[in-house]
């Protein structure tokens, strides 16, 4: 007797045995829907059927159907094994019991309830608004207007001004660095501008960059620069071949 | 003029029985003998028994109009030998296609809600999540408050009493009286243990 082959016709599935397992161990069939008792009930008329106790099919039954009630089990309780653990054996059998048993007769009941729905199938009825008109019900309960009174006063007391300290940047005034660099120039025919900042604060170099700008616009000097992000150099104007082509090698990106 | 001293019972019922038909002509849920006796503006006794001769009247077989008594209200609903010709012209949208994951959370909720849905994931074994809100679409359970974690908790709806024809939810059978699978299993096995020699 081959037990793979056994021929099985249960509410969720019909065909051998061996078909069932591989469905259960490709997720294509609910174990949970899988009555296990029926397969046992078959297998043991199949079993009476002969006449000498077949003990080979007998070990290898309980190994298969052993391995389909543990992943019945285990799909029945996905996330509570932690908790189960935490009982001792008995325990956890009993619990484990009690909740089989619950879930059968939630099963059940889900079957009566099918059943009564096919019976009632046939009764007809309205479905749909007629609203009925409100009753009036003083239903609630004492108020404290005071207690009403208490909340609104929390809710409108003033916020807190929002501080703006941190916004007070103080710029130093442009004219500075003009006078420095009108000062350098008419020392020095030109001057290296990364140079020149090097030593100050990065609001004060962008001040000093914005006297750069108002000097070019005045004429007073020529500017260049090799590439985006090379040093700035500082020509006083009239000298060298400068004028118009100086202006090409100024660009908005060298800002 | 005087007007002539009315007694209590000079209406008749059968008047009664008719402002009572009327307005359970227009309601599209069951009606409470309470909520009958409010709007008719008469006696609760009296209403019962305006409720019983309408009963008689309005019975299967002999109207297709039918008077029954579900929800813990009372309704008109069509005969049960117009069913085909009602499935002709209407549908069915809060009890067709309910699966079998449906059913069990349903019976979940009936018998032990009100329930959240890890209550019913515990019970059956799988998230319940996507069923319970189909059910509560279908309008048949709805919220009902939230359990001490702030999950909400489900029960089942007057409209579930009424698809599924119970007066309340006490008519459910009691669980214990259910099944009988494993009585059924036994006797089988019992059974070949007899016909085995010893």
């Amino acid at each position: 007797m081959h037990v793979r082959e056994l021929e099985l016709d249960l509410d969720a599935f019909e065909g051998p045995f061996d078909l069932l397992l591989t469905l259960v161990l490709r997720e294509e069939l609910e174990p949970r829907d899988v009555d296990v008792a029926d397969v046992v009930v078959t297998f043991v008329e199949r079993l009476a059927e002969r006449e000498r106790l077949d003990l080979d099919a007998c070990g290898e039954f309980l190994v298969l159907v052993g391995a389909l009630l543990e992943l019945k089990a285990r799909e029945l309780f996905p996330e509570e094994q932690v908790e189960l653990a935490d009982l001792d054996p008995e325990e956890a059998a009993e619990e484990l019991a009690r909740r089989l048993e619950e879930f059968r007769r939630i099963k059940e009941a889900a079957g009566w309830l099918l059943q009564r729905l096919e019976a009632e199938n046939d009764r007809y009825f309205r479905l749909g608004p007629a609203p009925l008109v409100q009753r009036a019900e003083p239903s609630i309960a004492p108020q404290q207007p005071e207690a009403l009174a208490a909340s609104l006063r929390a809710l409108a007391v003033e916020p807190p001004e929002v501080s703006l300290g941190h916004m007070g940047l103080r710029f130093p005034p442009v004219v500075q660095f003009l006078e420095r660099f009108r000062a350098l120039l008419r020392r020095r025919r030109r001057f290296d501008f990364d140079q020149e900042a090097a030593e100050l604060t990065r609001l004060e170099q962008a001040v000093a960059f914005l006297a750069l700008l108002e000097l070019r616009k005045a004429g007073e000097i020529r500017i260049e620069q090799a590439a985006p992000f090379a040093p700035i150099r500082v020509h006083k104007a009239g000298t060298q071949a400068d004028t118009e082509e100086g202006d090409s090698s100024w660009n908005v990106r060298s800002a | 003029m005087e007007r002539p001293l009315r007694l209590v019972t000079s209406s008749p019922v059968d008047e009664l029985a008719r402002t009572l038909e009327a307005l359970l002509v227009v309601a599209s849920q069951p009606l409470t003998a309470e909520d009958l006796a409010i709007a008719a503006d008469d006696d609760l006794v009296r209403v019962e028994q305006a409720l019983e001769l309408l009963g008689e009247r309005f019975a299967e077989d002999r109207s297709g109009i039918v008077l029954e008594h579900v929800a813990g209200g009372y309704a008109f609903r069509a005969s049960r030998e117009a069913a085909d010709a009602c499935a002709r012209l209407f549908e069915r949208p809060v009890e067709r296609g309910l699966s079998q994951a449906a059913f069990e959370t349903l019976a979940v909720i009936a018998y032990l809600g009100p329930c959240s849905r890890p209550d019913v994931a515990r019970i059956r074994g799988v998230a319940a999540d996507s069923v319970v809100a189909g059910l509560v679409e279908r309008g048949l359970i709805s919220e009902s408050g939230r359990d001490e974690g702030g999950a909400v908790r489900y029960r089942t709806t007057p409209l579930f009493e009424r698809v599924f024809g119970l007066e309340s939810l006490s008519a459910l059978p009691r669980l214990d009286d259910l099944g009988g699978t494993t009585d059924e299993i036994r006797d089988r096995l019992e059974a070949l243990a007899e016909r085995r020699p010893a």
